[in-house]
């Protein structure tokens, strides 16, 4: 579903890729982790083509149109209501909202108050309806945890289980190896632009995964 | 190192031929009849004014191929020969004056080559100030290269806004069949002070690139800020 | 198949625009309001007896459609940037070309409101008839429009991410203003003066030209301004 082949890429002298390759099939989830700086982001940008990388290549099935991103930001617009906000999302990918998706996520209620009216907690939340608006079969996740409160937290854990369990792949990036285990079917973990480990998760737990990390990156 | 030191040379050497050719300028050609010795700054001025926007064609040329090929030379050529032609521009824009005083009697007109060096000179000052502004080495190179081709689309524009307007200006005399000749000696005169020219172009081009290569590498090591 | 997306998506963008700039009002009243102070000071920055209102509106007129623009075009990418929302627009499955058609479309929408408080104002306070032209004065000030939006629109994409944007702005968008600038002045001094339509054919087609090159221009760069 995704591929990626011998990506390179450095800003000035820095490499943030050096060599990166991997594949993730249907209803896998890869999740990397990695210190600050080791060219997580880079990566997720150039798997979503947001970067060209300067040697190698990214391909995922159905292009961009596949592709959902949740990152730091919420990318919302604050003086648009919830549902415009979706609505103007979903119509740059010629698609409708799915109907459940505000109940989902416990939104239904405040789908008619702009954005930047919500608290911080709901923002986050329509930030994560926002990507799936269009019901995409690749998720790139940056750091998606990073500031999440509880509610928002186990609705993305719910929505990301079943994601995969309906056979969709999710590469996901974050430095606390807490974080992402439970949900990750491989672990790849990044220094430096590389990966110094990738390997199935093979029913490692969190301390398993965090120790296997400290020795890989010290 | 070694490629700023070549630029000094030929820079030095073009500096050195200039004098040479206002020696040769003040000694040997004509005194032109209505204009007297004023006259003689043209041998400064159409040289300068022609490589002024020779240079943003230039700009405009290496910005277009930088955006296909991504090469950073290109990049780097289009800074330098910015600088290069704020430079030129400047020489153009103090030497006008100079002449316009005793023969037009006024320091400045809105004449239509007068007003168009001057956009010139703006173009190349927005451009330079776009590239202070930016701080990622990439992201500036992108954005110079939009600009420097706006702004060499720019240049007919221009041309054709600025002489709409009645102009005082002395027409071209080189290169128009059919008018009175200019003496030989001062034709000659004037070519050797655009073939000065042309090296004093090579010569900043050469020492600037350089320069801007260096800084470069300074900022990629993380040792400077930029300015 | 790819054109109707495109202006489809371009739409989209563009209505989406004008909602949030609906929502808030903010942008557009203050610059209505600024259209109204630019007049008054130029009544009062002149000497009534020396120059005859007739042959100042053309330039009153442009002067403030001008610095007008530059204070509307600064806003079009600013939303984009809060919440990082551009890099949403960047991410779905459209056009480059098509955020920038939709920010232009947009912008061209918000200018030419001023441009609407603004003729009449011009009309009312220095006693210039304008009805009797008001189709070719609206040609004039479309062509014009256009030209210098299309630029204005690319250099805000970039200016906006530079530091001091809103002074860069005003002095890369300037040089490239004039010469639209210059043949709209010309051609609506002749308009309000009386003078047959053939006189200013010329002035029109020189400005249809700066449009064609410089919209062509835009969509084909806006694209290198946003790919890393």
């Amino acid at each position: 579903m995704l591929l990626a082949e011998e990506l390179r890429h450095s800003f000035g002298a820095v490499r943030a890729l050096d060599d990166v390759s991997f594949s993730v099939q249907p209803g896998q989830t890869l999740a990397v982790f990695g210190p600050n700086g080791a060219g997580k982001t880079t990566l997720l940008k150039v798997l979503a083509g947001l970067i060209q990388p300067q040697h190698g290549r990214a391909q995922v099935d159905g292009g961009r149109r596949a592709i959902g991103w949740i990152g730091h930001q919420p990318q919302l617009y604050g003086q648009l209501t919830v549902r415009e906000n979706l609505r103007f999302w979903s119509s740059l990918y010629d698609a409708q909202p799915p109907g459940d998706l505000l109940t989902r996520l416990g939104l239904e209620e405040h789908a008619d108050r702009p954005v930047r009216a919500l608290s911080r907690g709901l923002v986050q939340r329509v930030a994560i309806a926002r990507a799936l608006v269009h019901d995409p079969t690749v998720l790139l996740l940056d750091e998606p945890f990073t500031g999440l409160d509880r509610i928002a937290a186990e609705a993305l854990s719910r929505l990301l289980a079943r994601h995969a369990a309906a056979g969709r792949a999710t590469v996901l990036v974050t430095h606390n190896v807490e974080e992402g285990t439970g949900l990750a079917t491989h672990v790849a973990f990044m220094r430096a632009g590389r990966f110094v480990h990738f390997a199935p998760r093979a029913g490692r737990g969190p301390e398993q995964v965090g120790e296997d990390y400290r020795n890989a990156i010290a | 190192m070694r490629m700023v030191q070549v630029g000094r040379w030929i820079t030095a050497i073009a500096l050195l031929l200039l004098v040479g050719v206002y020696l040769r300028a003040l000694a040997y050609t004509p005194v032109e009849q209505s204009q007297g010795l004023a006259q003689k700054i043209f041998y400064l001025h159409v040289p300068a004014a022609i490589w002024a926007e020779t240079a943003m064609i230039l700009v405009g040329l290496s910005s277009a191929f930088y955006l296909f090929t991504k090469d950073p030379r290109l990049d780097r050529f289009a800074a330098a020969s910015a600088e290069v032609g704020t430079i030129f521009c400047a020489i153009v824009l103090t030497t006008g004056p100079i002449w316009g005083k005793p023969i037009w009697g006024t320091w400045w007109t809105w004449d239509a080559r007068l007003t168009f060096t001057l956009f010139l000179f703006l173009l190349y000052v927005g451009y330079l100030l776009l590239r202070s502004a930016v701080a990622d080495p990439a992201m500036r190179a992108r954005y110079a290269a939009v600009l420097g081709i706006c702004a060499m689309c720019e240049v007919p524009f221009i041309h054709l806004s600025v002489y709409m307007f009645p102009t005082l200006h002395p027409m071209p005399i080189v290169l128009q069949p059919g008018r009175p000749k200019l003496p030989g000696s001062m034709l000659s005169t004037w070519l050797m002070s655009l073939g000065v020219f042309t090296l004093l172009y090579l010569g900043f081009m050469v020492q600037r690139y350089a320069l801007s290569y260096l800084r470069e590498e300074l900022e990629a090591a993380g040792e400077v800020g930029h300015a | 198949m790819r054109s109707p997306n495109l202006l489809r998506h371009a739409w989209a963008v563009a209505s989406k625009d004008l909602l949030v700039e609906f929502r808030s009002r903010t942008a557009i009243l203050s610059v209505a309001v600024f259209v109204v102070l630019v007049l008054v000071v130029f009544n009062f920055g002149r000497d009534p007896t020396a120059v005859s209102n007739l042959d100042l509106a053309p330039s009153i007129l442009w002067v403030t459609f001008t610095f007008a623009a530059i204070l509307a075009l600064n806003r079009a990418f600013q939303l984009e940037l809060e919440n990082h929302a551009l890099e949403g627009l960047l991410l779905a499955p459209i056009d480059r070309s098509s955020i920038y058609l939709g920010k232009l479309i947009a912008n061209l929408v918000f200018v030419a409101t001023i441009e609407l408080i603004g003729v009449p104002l011009l009309a009312l306070f220095f006693n210039v008839l304008v009805l009797p032209y008001l189709a070719p004065l609206i040609a004039v000030i479309a062509l014009a429009t256009v030209g210098f939006v299309a630029v204005g629109t690319l250099f805000s994409a970039m200016t906006v991410r530079t530091r001091f944007a809103e002074l860069l702005l005003p002095v890369l968008l300037l040089p490239f203003m004039i010469p639209p600038l210059s043949w709209a002045v010309l051609a609506t001094g002749r308009l309000l003066a009386g003078r047959p339509l053939s006189e200013i054919a010329g002035w029109l087609n020189m400005l249809a030209v700066y449009d064609i090159v410089f919209v062509t221009l835009a969509v084909m760069l806006f694209p290198a301004t946003v790919n890393e």
